[in-house]
């Protein structure tokens, strides 16, 4: 039996595997030191598991465990990795470079710095989601201190060439910062691999708990320092001050630990969930996939779906969560600025559909889900002028629309 | 977002989809919106030219739940009516009647944006002025 409503909304949030809350819980009510009371052994206990916990995290994205700060989430990393490298280097430069199609974190991190004497280069990307490196090496300057790139797009999954992004950052001195929400325990995202300076990323996007992430700090070549943004006692290495979360780290810890052991299985397994969805659905007439097809991750897909509105759509598909690119219900009436920077067309960016798959979607869950997109769509576009318009050769952009 | 009961019953079980003959006299069709907006409505009337009364009315609409549910409530309230009460339909009684938050009331604005269109084409084609609309 299917229950429904089908969650395919994993690039928003998952679900904490049950393994990992099992091994949350003692640490709420036995084990509920403070991991910075060094006189006792509820202190010690705490702290026993935080180191472990930390372990785990540093392994999967092969670093030092005294390179992971933690942080309350891949929000508070990206602030502190940009805003922390601005003024930590401020002697040496005040110019950053990152990407239009950055998430908020860090591009909102990025304008407040703008405001305080900062430069900010936001790099447009091509079509298919992808940095142009010829541009991002253009934009190199001698004061740029830091190019933040994120790994993977949270709307389109694309993956960026993060080797020649950092083998570029590199040959002209700055530091190389990459939000790596999405893609930590999804794909292989090794910071010595891929040249990686400082990553952001969080336990709430890979079967772990909210309100629980890290920041990536290198130590050599080169050791990197940023400047605390908050203050107070002195925990992580005097970088983020605060009690720690200990079973916030232990259940991050152990989702690490799950995801180094079982990332390529679940890789293998949901691309092909993953392509079997959108093969389906790219059946329909006039629907277009978002992003570069190649270089994305396993278990997500973006399809704008042309002559439908997006938030119709989702009301179509009632039983299955999932994303959409209309902004239909937000204050403004523009959808996503991601898609937008793709060069679509207003339209087709209102009327897509992001599928995030996760550890625990099964084939029956797909096939209901195509099924009823498949309808909804259908649907709609039966009662779509704009489809009745298409199908007689009429060319919407040959009719003068009044804007409202 | 919660849709209301009437708005999710006019989502799935649209009254009058369809299209009429525009090449008729006696059709008049609004068609409203924007595609980038993310709204289009088209709206049709057919007149009973002896009586004034709108003998039939069909919509196709492109948009959210809400103005799906704007236009075919609109359709509804057409019917039997003469063109005269039919400029009377003021948005706001489709916002109360559907029950629609403070965001969608411009999906009511469209539709009673595409009755007065439709009303204006079915009068311009019979040498008629058109009404103001606001």
């Amino acid at each position: 039996m299917l229950k429904l409503p089908i969650y395919l909304d994993n690039n928003a949030t998952t679900p904490v595997d049950p393994r990992v809350l099992q091994e949350m819980l003692p640490y709420f009510t036995d084990v509920f030191g403070n991991a910075a009371s060094r006189n006792h052994p509820f202190g010690w206990k705490a702290e026993e598991a935080v180191d472990y916990a930390r372990e785990q995290v540093a392994k999967l994205i092969g670093a030092g465990e005294k390179e992971i700060i933690f942080t309350s989430g891949a929000t508070e990393s990206n602030n502190l990795a940009i805003k922390g490298v601005y003024e930590m280097y401020a002697e040496k430069g005040n110019h950053i470079i990152t990407l239009t199609t950055e998430h908020k974190a860090v591009l909102d991190t990025c304008k407040h710095l703008e405001k305080t004497g900062a430069e900010v280069t936001y790099l447009e990307v091509q079509s298919d989601g992808m940095v142009n490196l010829a541009q991002l090496e253009a934009a190199m300057r001698p004061t740029t201190i830091l190019v933040s790139v994120m790994f993977a797009n949270n709307e389109i999954g694309v993956i960026q060439p993060m080797k020649e992004i950092a083998a570029i950052v590199h040959k002209h001195g700055a530091l190389f910062h990459s939000d790596a929400t999405q893609a930590v325990g999804k794909v292989n995202t090794d910071v010595n691999e891929f040249g990686i300076d400082l990553m952001s990323l969080t336990a709430h996007k890979m079967y772990g708990p909210k309100g629980i992430g890290a920041l990536y700090v290198r130590r050599k070549n080169p050791r990197v320092k940023v400047t605390a943004q908050i203050d107070g006692g002195g925990h992580e290495r005097g970088m983020r001050s605060g009690t720690l979360n200990v079973p916030g780290i232990v259940g991050f810890g152990k989702a690490c630990e799950l995801a180094r052991l079982e990332m390529d299985q679940d890789a293998a397994r949901l691309s092909v969930l993953r392509n079997r969805l959108e093969n389906s659905l790219l059946e329909l007439e006039e629907s277009y996939l978002n992003g570069n097809k190649e270089h994305r991750l396993p278990h997500c897909t973006n399809i704008s779906f042309k002559y439908v509105e997006g938030e119709g759509l989702m009301m179509g598909v009632k039983d299955i969560a999932v994303s959409s690119g209309s902004a239909c219900t937000s204050a403004s009436l523009e959808p996503s600025y991601v898609l937008k920077a793709l060069g679509l067309d207003d339209d087709l960016a209102h009327s897509s559909l992001r599928f995030g798959l996760s550890r625990f979607t099964t084939e029956q869950e797909i096939d209901f889900a195509i099924n009823q997109t498949k309808e909804a769509v259908t649907k709609l576009r039966d009662m779509s002028p704009l489809w009745e318009m298409f199908k007689e050769g009429i060319d919407l952009k040959s009719i003068e629309w009044a804007e409202h | 977002m919660a849709y209301s009961e009437k708005v999710i019953d006019h989502y799935s079980n649209p009254r009058n989809i369809g299209t009429l003959d525009k090449s008729k006299n006696n059709v008049g069709t609004g068609l409203v919106g924007a595609p980038e907006c993310g709204d289009v409505m088209r709206l049709q009337i057919e007149v009973d030219d002896l009586t004034g009364t709108i003998t039939d009315a069909k919509f196709k609409t492109f948009g959210c739940g809400s103005a799906i549910a704007s236009s075919s409530l609109a359709t509804e309230w057409l019917k039997g009516k003469s063109i005269d009460d039919a400029l009377k339909i003021d948005n706001m009684d489709i916002v109360e009647e559907l029950a629609l938050p403070p965001v969608k009331i411009h999906c009511s604005v469209l539709a009673e944006d595409a009755i007065k269109a439709a009303i204006n084409d079915y009068r311009s084609k019979n040498n008629l002025l058109p009404i103001e609309v606001q």
